[in-house]
């Protein structure tokens, strides 16, 4: 768990901002990131305590992992956008559209490959829809994917006719089943750490990386230092809708099905998770580890809730709590790391 | 709480009134020309496929967004293809009510002879069903009902509260010899008053079998995404339960899809609403999908009836008033595999 520098008004490459060998540990150490880890902690003590038959439980575990893998996709791709001083709303509505090209009975005649190319093609396609008005057509990112949010949500219902496009792939339904694992870790599970390792990669080791913190920091110098930012936002948003294509094809997998309702408020589930996560939602600042802690944060309290049996206006009221809660602890525990 | 549907229901006519009303007209002709003597002088005068008066029905509906809601707008397109009398002006559907609402104007500016509202919220529509009422255009009020009966001239809907019972029922039938029987409960979106009357429905025809305890309740949000991922939870939650009512078939292919991805099949499931999917499920009878409760999307076909009859000035065939009526609950059939083949054709996708 390295954090990223907190100093990145310039593109310089990345120095650890510690101070002295002993001290350097420290530094490098994320405490927001600690924060999380500590409330996901107090969430499994809060199972443990209340339903430990059902709650530790290999296959509850599984299932929490499961239902964050297509969401922390999502997640893994708007972090980076954020990071980089955009936003995408668009996310949910992608993943409906995606999902629904994906499993139109034309796209299914061609089977797996047919339709997970789709569900890709579609996402980037969206993506890069995005990344074009934003970066060269200058429109606010905001304006722009909200555009999107609306039309895609539009063209999901208008290709499914409102109907849900139920799959009848085995090849495809088999990716979701109970038995579909490696090592005791289902498929899903497996594609989500994939892509969460490829965007810590690419966040933390690559020239890529370095230019999204910088543009996402201060755009000004990072134009000044050469960086072409036009290139770098399309690209952005280009990979945000790739991430979008993927969790569509895992949540065609998951519910087989394909639905214009899929995806529904994974924007605002996405953002939620990538800022109790410390994404700066202004921009130069984010970790991929605190995303996908923050998604397993979201998804263990649903998983709890259900499990206690907590009703559905308990747990919004709940969830709220929870999100203003660990950004006030991690505020508070950033401030005290600053301060050392 | 007792709301509308109740008193709804006691305002219906009994099947004893229908069918006494049908022996009556099977004996007379219903066409208004051919007089054929006193005895028959109070015979209303009832609409039939024959055409008539040109009438131009406005439909408001919300959006078309799942299963149902689809199959209500092509239930109402049909049926008013159907009559060489009648045109059907449909606006697009909305969600927000603001947008419903002017939808509901210019149909009213269009002077339209009459409305059918399928409001997204029948409490905030009222005002329009209102305006509507108040321009002198009789408004037929599709399922979710307005505030007022003075915002329609009829309503005609489902019975939520009905499907509850009689899902409650079917399962408490199903489950009468097992001591300490265990019954979990998937239900829509909860912030619907539907969701609420459904479990009210559910919750009072499990009070007749004290054998039964319902041990969990989580509500999904009408879609499959939602359905399998609340459902997985369900499972983990409850290790074993014998019957699971799951209130909307198009979560219902999500909820299937979560049950058959954990393997079990100790319980039974009954549906809700009557999708074309569940419904061969019962049929082909190889799931733990046992029954569905209906709320049957045909209602709008109903709605374009009375609409037509409503423009036409006439009653309803069947019935001996002269008008159609100001209320009509549908019944909220229990399908089966021994009635299946009887609703299989009203299944929706």
């Amino acid at each position: 768990m390295l954090s990223k520098s907190d100093s990145l008004s310039a593109p310089a490459p990345e120095k650890p901002q510690g101070n002295g060998n002993a001290a350097d540990w420290h530094s490098r150490l994320d405490f927001r990131l600690l924060a999380l880890v500590g409330v996901l902690g107090l969430l499994v003590a809060v199972g443990a305590l209340t339903k430990p038959d059902q709650f530790l439980d290999v296959d509850n575990f599984r299932l929490i992992l499961t239902q964050s893998s297509a969401i922390g996709v999502v997640t893994i791709g708007v972090t980076l956008v954020i990071i980089g001083g955009g936003i995408d709303l668009s996310v949910g509505a992608i993943v409906a559209l995606a999902s629904v090209w994906a499993t139109t009975q034309a796209t299914q005649d061609y089977g797996l490959t047919g339709m997970l190319f789709c569900a890709i093609a579609v996402g980037i396609g969206c993506g890069l829809v995005n990344g074009v008005l934003i970066a060269y057509g200058s429109l606010v990112p905001f304006i722009a994917t909200l555009a999107m949010l609306a039309s895609a949500r539009g063209f999901a219902e208008q290709m499914s006719d409102g109907q849900t496009q139920i799959v009848e792939v085995d090849a495809v339904l088999d990716l979701g089943n109970a038995d579909a694992r490696i090592l005791g870790i289902p498929y899903l599970v497996l594609i989500f750490l994939g892509v969460a390792a490829l965007g810590w990669v690419l966040l933390n080791r690559t020239t890529f990386g370095r230019r999204t913190v910088a543009v996402g920091g201060n755009p000004e110098a990072a134009r000044l230092a050469g960086i072409d930012i036009k290139r770098q936002r399309l690209l952005l948003y280009g990979l945000s809708g790739l991430c979008c294509g993927i969790a569509a094809f895992m949540l065609i997998v998951l519910a087989g099905s394909g639905q214009n309702t899929n995806g529904n408020l994974y924007e605002l589930d996405a953002i939620a998770a990538a800022i109790i996560g410390g994404t700066l939602l202004s921009g130069g600042r984010g970790t991929i580890t605190g995303s996908v802690l923050g998604v397993v944060v979201f998804t263990t309290i649903t998983n709890l809730f259900a499990l206690n049996n907590v009703q559905s206006d308990v747990q919004k009221i709940a969830k709220g709590a929870i999100i203003v809660a660990a950004v006030l602890i991690q505020h508070h525990t950033s401030r005290k790391s600053s301060t050392q | 709480m007792p709301e509308s549907p109740f008193s709804r229901r006691n305002m219906l006519f009994g099947a004893a009134g229908v069918s006494a009303a049908a022996f009556l007209t099977s004996c007379t002709s219903n066409d208004d020309s051919d007089d054929e003597g006193g005895s028959e002088q109070q015979q209303a005068n009832v609409s039939d496929d024959k055409p008539g008066k040109p009438v131009t029905i406005g439909f408001a509906g919300p959006e078309a967004d799942h299963g149902w809601l689809n199959a209500i707008n092509d239930n109402a397109r049909s049926r008013a293809e159907k009559y060489e009398d009648v045109t059907l002006d449909i606006t697009e559907g909305s969600n927000d009510t603001a947008t419903q609402i002017g939808q509901v104007d210019s149909l009213i500016n269009k002077k339209v002879d009459v409305l059918v509202i399928l409001p997204a919220d029948g409490k905030a529509m009222t005002q329009a069903g209102l305006k509507a009422m108040r321009a002198g255009i009789p408004v037929v009020n599709l399922d979710r009902i307005f505030n007022s009966p003075q915002a329609y001239r009829c309503w005609i809907g489902g019975d939520n509260y009905g499907m509850g019972l009689n899902a409650g029922r079917f399962i408490g039938e199903q489950l009468k010899g097992k001591s300490n029987a265990k019954v979990v409960e998937l239900a829509g979106l909860d912030n619907l008053e539907l969701t609420q009357q459904r479990t009210k429905g559910f919750d009072d025809a499990l009070k007749n079998y004290p054998n039964i305890e319902k041990v969990a309740r989580q509500a999904a949000e009408f879609t499959v995404e939602s359905g399998q991922r609340k459902m997985s939870d369900l499972l983990q939650a409850v290790p074993e339960f014998d019957a699971i009512w799951n209130h909307d078939d198009d979560q219902g292919v999500g909820v299937k899809r979560a049950i058959d991805q954990s393997g079990r099949d100790e319980f039974i499931m009954v549906g809700g609403a009557g999708s074309k999917a569940v419904m061969d499920s019962i049929k082909a009878d190889d799931s733990v999908i046992k029954a569905t409760v209906l709320y049957p999307p045909t209602m709008a076909a109903s709605a374009i009836d009375l609409a037509r009859a409503l423009g036409q000035q006439k009653g309803v065939s069947g019935m001996a008033e002269f008008e159609i009526p100001a209320s009509i609950t549908l019944y909220s059939a229990v399908v089966s595999k021994d009635n299946i083949d009887q609703y299989l054709p009203t299944g929706f996708n």
